[in-house]
């Protein structure tokens, strides 16, 4: 099948704009009659099902939590862009775009990106006027502030909280049309296939995790809203429940799966602690602004980090970017981290971590206070205090939350940092119009790949998935609905949907008989350990070929081997586990041959074979400017298909740091 | 911190789903390391539970940083264990002495049904939502963000309430298993808020009706719920709740 | 929302409790204002003129009824709570906070009020029912209440009774009186020091005064 974007004709600026007004409309008594499912509740899943209910469509939303408003989205803690320029520093809706597209390493689509910033705008409206309580100024106006190395403070916030307010106030929307009888939901249920009858997706098979019952959900369309797959690692900063399943059906159904390497690793996490290790927290990346970082420059040093005098710290990310220091970007700073501590001079118990140091800054800041304070002869110990109020004061719930979890006060003892798996720019390969390949079967939010190319910017995440739910599916989705209008109700009789659960039964069955010696845990944390050390923040060929291997291995001993307790019919959370496992065991290997196709360095792919000769990702436009979407072909592995990315407006260039 | 490893006893409520009547039982949880979270500690047990070829504890969990409210487990007699303002997710074992005897409950409550182990039904919470614990505006009828300020002391408040996360633990620690603190947070939300003006009295009215309804007790203001909160979330809000459902009723 | 559906609901059924508490209150101070008059040392002179005064008092008589279905309301009201609130939790928790986040007296509520309506009964039997007779019997006579309670007052067990009565209305008040603001909506950081004060000094002031009457009638203080 021919990969076609459907991107519309025209000036960049105007694209958007044309499509709303060209268009296809259903009309209000024949939406009446057509019903969508969405999959996932998070800010893409809730505001796409409020705003379609809105229109008149009939909704059904499900999700594996207890409520809608558990999904992931809650977690994002710094904010969301917007190109209001209320600050009056210049920020516009091309500013927004271009932006984002150099952020994403010149691999994401112009006229997506483009509407992306267009919308920007309304979200932020839109939540207002819902009831979110953002943060503002004393004279009753938002406030905004700078994020991620951009010039203009165009970032929208709630406290450290803003995923969480912006996810309730697309739930309450969501909940006001379940109390008017627009969507009906299905809490503790996950979606095990997709149904696609004459090439067209038309309904889903579930399961009710609390019964165990698997249920036929029919409908005119399905959307995808079911987040990123960071999971894959094991260890990530994403939820314990978060996962591919839901894509990864779709894509086993026909979907095509758009840069699946293409993930994100934070630099500043709270690093492992243990075996028991069940995931990882992030500490926002703020604090790079004022901490510095360093490691021993003795190898496998034991000492306590107050007891390592000044000469013999290394501060490598100075003394390696002497321009940028420890504030290089996300990509670099991680890498850095890494190859110290592979090269032994990691901290802590398990030598896996970095320290983020404030005493330079306490001091820096308690000398500032003094002169504020016109106090003069000030000993040591005031400097001391007054610099700790002032880091108490910018930075204060990060440190209760780091000693929270660690034990330790960072106001004394440097903080252990270590990178960690947070964004998946891959997903399901969408068109202009959100669809995938498959007619008739949406995907929005982190589950697509379609805005942020190879590398997300910060506070961008939030605003694509209410972009794409409050905003571009609604329109683009009648496009293809207009032409339903004359099919009925999707009967659920029909033998698609027939085969569809039996396969899934079969799986199940399949998964609860195995009774072999090892927990679904045991080989996730391998498939973890592998993706991690072969397909995580550096990547060679050699590596990602053994990964593969290796992958291959692990899958077959895992349906040979897994041991999932309990029946199908009972709230057995081992065997929800277990499925997704399996479904991150076949993810994992496209992922490595994805990356082993890429042979070039670009955002969150770092191939070690192509950089600059100062380190730096070194792209390879001439041949890689292209969406890698792999087709899957069963037992004979995955196809690749090439979508070329056109750059009308912006001229891609090498990024440079130094 | 200096690492530790500790030996405990737990006594876990088991039950195999809403119409088991349910018993305790005792399991030996032995090298925990104190830099574990009560989770991860949970995750230790259930993969030796697994090995040995028994059923493991079934509790809910998600975004284990504390913001979700997924979690839910009544610790020692607390709602989300010793510590004040941390969910079970955050609470570390850094908490607990060698040797000692952790008791571990789901949160009881009648409208908090028993699904199965730790693990509770809160629908209940939903249905409150949705009887009105929004604002009707459908998308794209948002004036600009800016057209209407706010009082920054008001927004701030509002903010403080709306961050609820909606995990139960005030119904859990209430002797009456009340929903006011839950309730009161969302109410404050709006009622802080021009935007949550048009509905005001209705949406009061509507969401205590559905609290009622949904089997939670009444208020007598111990304050327990406040103490519990893992966002610390004041019964100021409970008292703005009863002058809201008081101004509803009595305005003309 | 009808009436009777707005004070039936849990809030609508504080609002009564709170309501009716603080009307309760007030009727307190009356009381001990009334009763403090035997410490005038004067035989009960001034005591029993007021007191005749104030069953005699057609007004206060109106008044009096509608202290009553204040009580009456505020008492089965309680009772009915109590009863609602505790199978709000038809499994009970094996390990209870304690007084790690709640006073004890905040959770005793239905204890101690059930505790005072045995009070009441008995009170009510010793000095408002004789009253109430001596009222209908005698017409506009004098009634000695002041001998009525010495007389109760000489047993000791009558004492005793007196004083636990006293105790648990302490208790009641030190919760109820600051509860009862919570309730109607009183809650701001500009008043909450002073009605947390108020409280604590009305309990204790007036259960002082209360608990005086019998121990000094019995010591024979009071002549």
């Amino acid at each position: 099948m021919p990969l076609n974007s459907r991107i519309p004709a025209g000036e960049l600026a105007q694209k958007w704009g044309t499509y709303k007004s060209t268009c296809k409309l259903v009309n209000p008594a024949n939406k009446r009659s057509i019903d969508i499912i969405v999959v996932g509740t998070g800010l893409a899943g809730a505001s796409a099902a409020a705003t379609l209910a809105e229109l008149g469509y009939n909704v059904k939303t499900f999700c594996f939590q207890d409520s809608g408003r558990r999904a992931h989205s809650i977690a994002a803690q710094g904010g969301i862009n917007a190109a209001k320029n209320y600050q009056n520093d210049g920020d516009s809706v091309f500013r927004l775009f271009y932006d984002t597209i150099k952020g994403g390493d010149y691999r994401a689509r112009e006229a997506n990106v483009h509407r992306l910033a267009e919308v920007s705008g309304s979200i932020i409206d839109q939540c207002v006027a819902q009831g979110v309580p953002f943060a503002r100024e004393y004279g009753g106006l938002l406030s905004n502030r700078s994020f991620g190395g951009t010039q203009v403070q165009r970032t929208f916030y709630a406290a450290g909280q803003t995923g969480q307010q912006l996810l309730l106030g697309a739930y309450s929307a969501q909940m006001r049309q379940v109390a008017l009888g627009k969507i009906k939901e299905y809490t503790r249920h996950e979606m095990l296939d997709v149904v696609v009858i004459d090439g067209k997706a038309r309904g889903i098979i579930a399961r009710n995790l609390i019964t165990g019952e698997i249920e036929r959900h029919g409908a005119h369309a399905v959307l995808l809203c079911t987040g990123g797959y960071g999971n894959v690692f094991f260890l990530s900063t994403n939820a314990m429940g978060s996962n591919v399943t839901a894509a990864w059906k779709a894509h086993k159904k026909g979907a095509y799966f758009g840069n699946p390497c293409f993930t994100q690793i934070h630099p500043t996490c709270i690093p492992v602690s243990g075996d028991h290790q069940s995931k990882l927290t992030l500490m926002s990346e703020s604090l790079r602004n004022d901490g510095r970082i360093w490691v021993p420059k003795k190898q496998g040093d034991t000492r306590k980090p107050n007891e390592i005098p000044e000469e013999e710290r290394d501060y490598y990310l100075e003394r390696r970017y002497p321009a940028f220091g420890n504030l290089v970007p996300r990509d670099v700073a991680s890498r850095a981290a890494k190859e110290r501590c592979d090269a032994g001079y990691g901290v802590g118990a398990s030598k896996m971590a970095v320290y983020l140091d404030y005493a330079a800054a306490i001091i820096r800041y308690g000398k500032i206070e003094l002169n504020k304070q016109g106090i003069s002869n000030a000993d040591e110990a005031t400097i001391i205090r007054l610099g700790k109020e002032v880091v108490k004061e910018k930075y204060g719930n990060l440190f209760d939350m780091y000693e929270k979890i660690t034990g330790e006060n960072p106001y004394e003892i440097p903080m252990r940092i270590y990178p960690a798996v947070h964004y998946t720019m891959g997903g399901l390969w969408v068109d202009y119009e959100l669809m995938t390949n498959v007619p008739g079967l949406y995907a929005l939010g982190e589950a697509n790949f379609s805005d942020h190319g190879a590398n997300r910017l910060g506070a961008s995440a939030l605003m694509q998935g209410l972009a794409d739910g409050y905003f571009v599916i609604p329109y683009t989705i009648g496009n293809y609905l207009a032409d339903e209008i004359r099919t009925p109700k999707i009967d659920t009789n029909q033998k698609a949907f027939e085969d569809a659960e039996q396969a899934v039964r079969e799986q199940i069955n399949h998964f609860i008989n195995i009774k072999g010696q090892h927990s679904v845990d045991y080989f996730h944390k391998q498939l973890g350990k592998i993706m991690w050390d072969k397909c995580g923040m550096a990547r060679n060929a050699e590596g990602l070929k053994q990964a593969i291997t290796e992958i291959r291995a692990l899958r077959e001993e895992f349906w040979k081997d897994v041991r999932v307790p309990g029946t199908a019919d009972e709230f057995n959370p081992e065997l929800e586990k277990a499925g997704r496992v399996a479904d991150f065991l076949e993810l994992g290997e496209l992922m490595c041959i994805d990356a082993l196709n890429r042979e070039e360095s670009c955002g969150g792919h770092f191939r070690e074979e192509y950089q600059t000769e100062e380190g730096e990702a070194l792209r390879q436009d001439d041949q890689f400017m292209y969406v890698a979407a792999w087709e899957n072909k069963g037992k004979e592995g995955w196809q690749l298909h090439k979508e070329d990315l056109v750059y009308d407006v912006i001229h891609p260039s090498q990024r440079n740091y130094k | 911190m200096q690492h530790s490893t500790i030996n405990l006893n737990l006594k876990v409520w088991r039950q195999k789903n809403a119409k088991d009547s349910g018993r305790f039982e005792t399991y030996k949880a032995e090298n925990i390391s104190t830099e574990m979270s009560f989770l991860e500690m949970f995750d230790v047990l259930n993969e030796r539970l697994i090995n040995e070829g028994k059923d493991p504890i079934a509790f809910d969990h998600d975004c284990r940083e504390g913001i979700c409210g997924m979690c839910s487990m009544h610790i020692n007699g607390r709602a989300h264990g010793p510590w004040q303002g941390t969910t079970t997710c955050q609470l570390h074992m850094r908490a607990f002495k060698d040797g000692e005897t952790i008791t571990v409950e789901p949160w009881r409550a009648q409208a908090f049904p028993v699904i199965k182990d730790l693990t509770v039904d809160r629908s209940s919470f939903d249905r409150i939502q949705q009887a009105g614990g929004f604002v009707s505006v459908n998308t794209g009828n948002a004036q600009d963000g800016n057209a209407l300020p706010i009082d920054k002391d008001k927004a701030d408040a509002s903010f403080a309430a709306a961050a609820c996360i909606g995990c139960g633990a005030c119904v859990a620690a209430c002797k009456n298993a009340s929903a006011m603190l839950f309730v009161s947070a969302k109410v404050s939300q709006y009622a802080l808020l021009p935007q949550g003006e048009p509905e005001r009295n209705t949406r009061v009215m509507n969401m205590v009706a559905q609290m009622d309804k949904e089997g939670f007790g009444a208020c007598t203001n111990t304050g327990a719920c406040e103490a519990e909160c893992p966002k610390e979330i004041s019964i100021s809000n409970i008292a703005r709740l009863n002058r809201e459902y008081i101004n509803a009723q009595m305005s003309l | 929302m009808t009436w009777k559906e707005y004070f039936t609901s849990s809030i609508g059924r504080k609002l009564v409790m709170a309501i009716t508490g603080i009307s309760l209150i007030l009727f307190l101070i009356v009381h001990a204002t009334v009763n403090g008059m035997i410490f005038f040392n004067d035989h009960g002179e001034m005591f029993n003129f007021y007191a005749h005064f104030l069953s005699h008092n057609y007004i206060l008589r109106l008044i009096e009824i509608g202290l009553f279905i204040g009580f009456i309301l505020h008492i089965v009201q309680g009772l009915m709570l109590w009863s609602q609130n505790n199978s709000k939790r038809p499994v009970k928790y094996a390990v209870n906070p304690g007084n790690a986040t709640s006073k004890w007296y905040s959770r005793s509520m239905g204890i101690l009020g059930s505790l005072l309506l045995i009070f009441l009964v008995i009170h009510l039997s010793h000095f408002w029912w004789g009253t109430k007779m001596a009222l209908y019997a005698h017409g506009d006579a004098e009634h000695n209440l002041f001998e009525e309670m010495k007389n109760a007052f000489s047993k000791e067990w009558v004492v005793v009774v007196y004083l636990i009565g006293v105790i648990s209305l302490c208790w009641h008040l030190l919760h109820g009186f600051s509860s009862a603001f919570q309730t109607l909506g009183i809650n701001s950081p500009k008043y909450n020091g002073m009605i947390r004060n108020a409280g604590f000094i009305y309990s204790i002031l007036i259960c002082l005064a209360f608990a005086m009457m019998p121990i000094a009638m019995y010591f024979g203080w009071i002549a």
